[in-house]
């Protein structure tokens, strides 16, 4: 398992996987990585949960030339990771999500926030756990915002915008797992229009429609992710839409809520993997 | 300050005014705490 921090999902996952195999725990910042050349002489699986993107991604590349099969692969862990990639990927397969227009300009942002109508919801194309997304009223607050991106520079200065969906206070996130969802819930919102759990959101077991299933299954057959948490959010008239698909899924909250144990899904898959 | 034994590196200790430290582990095992370095803007599912 290659990570960054271990938080308790990471915990979780070393247990599960020391159950049925024999596991090789890799701390990123603690070790350099040797492209062609597996730690212990050789790995069967990898098992990719770093929080960064950018680890990730160059984690499980490195991990490929290992011959190892990897958990979720380099390029599907970047279309994960960057929303406009998922978007775009989904948008591809016919999968219904958000209304979005990319633009390049301040002044381009303001006539794609005034063609999606206000508020709208202004987001970086990679960044977690809600930081920088924000919500803007009117032309001036998206021109602001807008400006203030261009000065931070880099993937800051494609301005992605998406409609704001009057979801019910809530969103769904369903773990996928293997072409199969293992569990959902909901994340209920304390009161802001985030519903991200690292920004308070409760999450409340929620039963797994058909549609939702299918939807999030497809999300991943889409972004090419084996094991990912698929946000989807309730629009009133269009149902359900998804918002992102996460390549290294946060699932404490979601276990505690469910009672389904999300690390050992994961662990079987990995073992699984690594046999085939 | 007290490290679970079952520790991972990596891990994530709280002290005292916020200060979070991140366990590491010597090639005996021997337990040994860094200042963590922080979140960044491509950190976070």
């Amino acid at each position: 398992m290659l990570y960054d921090v271990a938080r308790l999902e990471e915990k979780m996952l070393a247990a599960e996987l020391r159950g049925r195999a024999e596991l090789e725990l890799v701390h990123l910042p603690s070790q350099p990585l040797r492209l062609g050349e597996p730690p212990g002489g050789g790995v069967d699986a990898a098992l990719v949960r770093a929080i960064s993107l950018y680890r990730a991604v160059s984690s499980a590349a490195v991990a490929e030339s290992w011959g190892a099969a990897v958990v979720n692969p380099p390029v599907p862990l970047m279309a994960a990771g960057d929303k406009l990639l998922t978007q775009a990927l989904l948008e591809r397969r016919g999968i219904p999500t958000p209304r979005a227009l990319v633009a390049y300009t301040p002044e381009a942002a303001v006539e794609a926030a005034g063609e999606l109508g206000y508020p709208v919801v202004f987001k970086p194309t990679v960044g977690s756990w809600g930081r920088l997304a924000a919500l803007a009223g009117d032309g001036e607050a998206v021109r602001s915002i807008a400006e203030h991106r261009e000065a931070l520079g880099g993937p800051y200065k494609v301005h992605y915008l998406q409609e704001y969906v009057r979801k019910p206070g809530r969103d769904l996130r369903v773990i996928c797992v293997g072409g199969r969802a293992v569990a959902a819930a909901y994340r209920v919102s304390p009161g802001g229009w985030l519903t991200n759990a690292a920004r308070g959101a409760r999450s409340i077991p929620a039963r797994l429609d058909g549609e939702a299933e299918e939807l999030a299954v497809g999300a991943c057959e889409a972004v090419g992710v084996e094991v990912a948490g698929v946000d989807l959010v309730e629009d009133p008239e269009r149902g359900y839409l998804v918002l992102e698909v996460n390549g290294v899924p946060e699932f404490k909250s979601l276990t505690s809520a469910t009672g389904v144990n999300v690390a050992a899904s994961i662990a079987e898959h990995v073992v699984w993997r690594a046999r085939v | 300050m007290e490290v679970d034994d079952d520790a991972l590196p990596g891990e994530l200790v709280e002290h005292d005014c916020g200060v979070v430290l991140e366990v590491h582990r010597g090639p005996n095992g021997s337990i040994t705490l860094k200042p963590f370095e922080g979140v960044e803007e491509d950190w976070g599912e």
